[in-house]
């Protein structure tokens, strides 16, 4: 089993890293040929620093939008970072003080992704609106991350793994040397589901990450009058 | 349309209250197809294939295209996470309850086709994700439901990610438009500023006979010899304005406006038969050939005419063409390095912004004291403003973000006593459209033009309640037209309805400067 699930995180790894990449790359190298952001926007490269930055920690736009998907979606992300950021204990020798820092709010903040998502989960179901607009993907991605929460909440809560063991599986695995993972069923289940995850994210709406930093309508700053923004294929008109 | 005689829906009592869903409330408004006559002259195909694979894979082949050069378009596709934060955004929506008015599902409708022919999930496990195939209904239902929005950006604003479905209806028409699948209204009207000059068919004769005939009128009203010049070699102003200002109400009422301040300032203009349509339809339909083409009328224009300045006139999206793109397109602007900008930015005098709207230009007047006015004049007017779309979301006035917004307004209370603001929300950059934006502007669709500005319809009529408006102030030659044609429906005069530069007109002092 401890080669399945090695095998099974070599992959999921390549394709998140490769996937998203490769999205990157692309959207990268896609010519934005007109200036649309969304206006009023700042008129400097600052001041879109500072607009993304405001989008990325608060969900500026969100929050002008609707206050319950605000605070339920910002709750699910907060907490899904802390969650994240904790992890990195199991990837690190010695364990960084800032992540020793964070172990108990990380702990609990488990907890509320797991608030954040079943609210956002129930809206699709009694808002008239998000239920038409839902697709069976959305449902089973609610349910994905839902269950990584519940599994992982349960090895820490109720069914304790042996936890130093599996840090010792996952050291072995970044220096590609397998040690044996616990036989342990949430543990399984967790790390299948996480591995499901990274799997999925560059070919699913989890790109909405890396998506909202080529956003035109946030990203560009509005100086259209000062400078010309030309595009090389719009470029190629006025040679003709 | 046949059927019935339109009717506005009823003003919702608590708004804003979320309406329920009524699907397929707009699946009939399909707006008059062009005939192939238009198709052709703008290098479309006039009709679609015979067969429909012919035309199923044309339209994905275009699809590839725009995915290869349009950042926005790619990155919108992908990153929709249907979280719901648009779904009561739209005053299509608002005011008709047909859930493919909400912006996320207007993108769907292309989202879909999208996922099945360019995302493996939707290649391997379509019903999974919400993908389908292109069939000629799906076709059908796009074309019906992209000319069901007026591409006016409010949706943008709430996204957390920025999508505007301004760009995936202007990517949807722009893929109709290459299988031969085009909206009447929009392409005839491209069509004839090819052809004369303006997107009302008025020929160079008519332009100068009106503009005559408006100099006897403002000389009778008010003993002065205000110019309305056409054509002016050596002017040191180009004006590009929508041709409604030339004869249709209440816009004319602030092309005498416009004129007055020139004349009050002494600043020689002038306007130009080449480009007498700041009107640019080449961005509704998001074909950039277009756009540019018609854009590049005004550059023509400027350079056979030798101007300094390029001024434009009240028009929302023409004052985001000119303002957003036409650096882009045209090199009217600054800061360029290339010859063919240069050519044209050399001639310009950069003292003033390039271009710049006509109330930049009334006010920074005003602040130099170059106008004055008799603001009792406006007394009989209790004025409120509608931001115009295009303008708040998708352009900028004066130095700093934001300025689209005040400037106006600064111009209304200098020249006016009664000035009231509508609900917050529903201004500034959460402006509602009119209803009429974006190539809707047309009679078969007039069912939803009504529907559509139930939202600001709502808004108008509190302030009429409580302060007893009369006077709708706005800078968009659609929202005007708009306005004065659905105002009724509602109950409301159509003389309401009026510029910011009819203000101006009314209170300007002229002769004794």
């Amino acid at each position: 089993m401890s080669l399945v699930f090695a095998a099974l995180f070599y992959l999921a790894s390549a394709v998140l890293v490769i996937g998203v990449a490769r999205k990157i790359v692309d959207y990268w190298r896609t010519p934005a040929p007109l200036l649309i952001p969304t206006t009023p926007a700042p008129t400097t490269q600052g001041g879109v620093v500072l607009r993304m930055f405001r989008e990325l920690a608060f969900f500026e736009s969100l929050f002008k939008a609707n206050l319950w998907i605000w605070a339920l979606g910002w709750l699910f992300h907060v907490s899904l970072a802390l969650v994240v950021l904790r992890h990195l204990r199991y990837f690190t020798e010695p364990v960084w003080d800032w992540v020793a820092f964070i172990q108990p709010f990380g702990m609990y903040a488990g907890f509320a992704m797991a608030a954040g998502l079943a609210g956002l989960w129930a809206r699709r179901f009694l808002v008239e609106r998000i239920r038409y607009i839902s697709t069976f993907s959305d449902h089973l991605m609610l349910a994905l991350l839902l269950g990584i929460a519940a599994s992982g909440l349960m090895m820490k809560f109720v069914a304790h793994t042996d936890i130093v063991a599996v840090k010792t599986f996952f050291l072995g695995l970044m220096l590609f040397d397998i040690q044996p993972l616990p036989g342990d069923g949430p543990l399984y289940a967790h790390l299948s589901l996480v591995a499901l995850l990274m799997l999925a994210f560059p070919f699913s709406k989890l790109l909405h990450a890396p998506g909202v930093f080529f956003s035109p309508s946030r990203n560009q700053a509005d100086n259209p009058r000062e400078r010309r923004h030309l595009s090389a294929w719009a470029a190629k008109l006025e040679a003709k | 349309m046949a059927g019935p005689d339109p009717k506005a829906p009823a003003l919702r009592e608590y708004f804003p209250a979320i309406p329920a869903l009524q699907p397929g409330a707009m699946a009939g408004a399909k707006s008059y197809v062009a005939n192939d006559k238009i198709q052709e002259s703008l290098g479309f195909p006039g009709q679609l294939a015979e067969s429909w694979q012919d035309t199923h894979d044309a339209v994905i082949a275009k699809m590839g295209d725009l995915l290869g050069k349009q950042r926005a378009f790619k990155v919108y596709m992908d990153a929709c996470v249907h979280c719901g934060a648009c779904t009561d955004k739209c005053h299509y929506f608002i005011g008709t309850n047909d859930p493919k008015n909400m912006p996320v599902a207007r993108q769907d409708l292309m989202r879909s086709v999208y996922r099945r022919y360019f995302t493996l999930p939707g290649k391997l496990f379509p019903k999974l994700v919400g993908a389908r195939d292109l069939t000629s209904e799906v076709l059908d239902e796009w074309y019906t439901y992209y000319n069901q929005c007026s591409e006016c950006r409010r949706c943008s604003v709430f996204c957390p990610y920025g999508i505007d479905t301004a760009e995936i209806t202007m990517a949807g028409r722009e893929m109709l438009d290459s299988v031969g699948y085009g909206q009447k209204y929009s392409n005839e009207i491209i069509a004839k500023v090819h052809k004369i000059g303006n997107n009302l068919g008025l020929p160079g004769p008519a332009l100068t006979n009106t503009l005559e005939g408006l100099e006897e009128d403002v000389k009778e009203d008010t003993g002065i010899d205000v110019r309305y010049p056409l054509d002016v070699q050596g002017a040191e102003v180009l004006f590009v304005t929508p041709s409604a200002d030339f004869f249709a109400e209440p816009h004319i009422e602030s092309l005498i406006g416009y004129g007055k301040v020139f004349h009050a300032a002494g600043i020689s203009w002038t306007l130009s038969t080449k480009a007498s349509e700041a009107g640019n339809f080449g961005m509704f339909i998001g074909n950039y050939d277009q756009l540019r083409k018609i854009a590049l009328r005004v550059r023509e224009a400027a350079l056979e005419l030798g101007v300094k300045r390029i001024v434009v006139g009240e028009c929302g999206h023409a004052w985001r063409v000119a303002y957003s793109f036409w650096n882009t397109l045209t090199g009217i602007g600054a800061g360029a390095d290339d010859p063919f900008a240069i050519q044209l930015q050399s001639q310009l005098d950069h003292r003033y912004k390039q271009p710049m709207h006509i109330c930049e230009l009334t006010w920074d007047l005003i602040g130099q004291g170059a106008i004055s006015f008799d603001k009792e004049a406006n007394d009989h007017r209790i004025i409120t403003f509608h931001d115009s779309c295009n303008v708040a979301r998708g352009s900028r006035m004066g130095d700093s973000p934001g300025g689209q917004f005040e400037i106006p307004r600064n111009i209304i209370r200098a020249v006016a006593n009664h000035y009231v603001e509508m609900a917050p929300g529903t201004t500034h950059e959460q402006t509602f459209c009119c209803g009429g934006g974006g190539g809707l502007l047309t009679d078969d669709l007039l069912d939803l033009r009504i529907k559509g500005a139930l939202p600001r319809m709502e808004t108008l009529q509190q302030v009429v309640d409580s302060h007893g408006v009369n006077f709708m102030a706005t800078i968009c030659a659609i929202c005007k037209a708009q306005f004065t044609k659905v105002v009724p429906y509602y109950g409301f005069k159509m003389s309401m309805i009026g510029g910011v530069h009819q203000l101006v007109s009314t209170a300007i002092r002229l002769g004794d400067k």
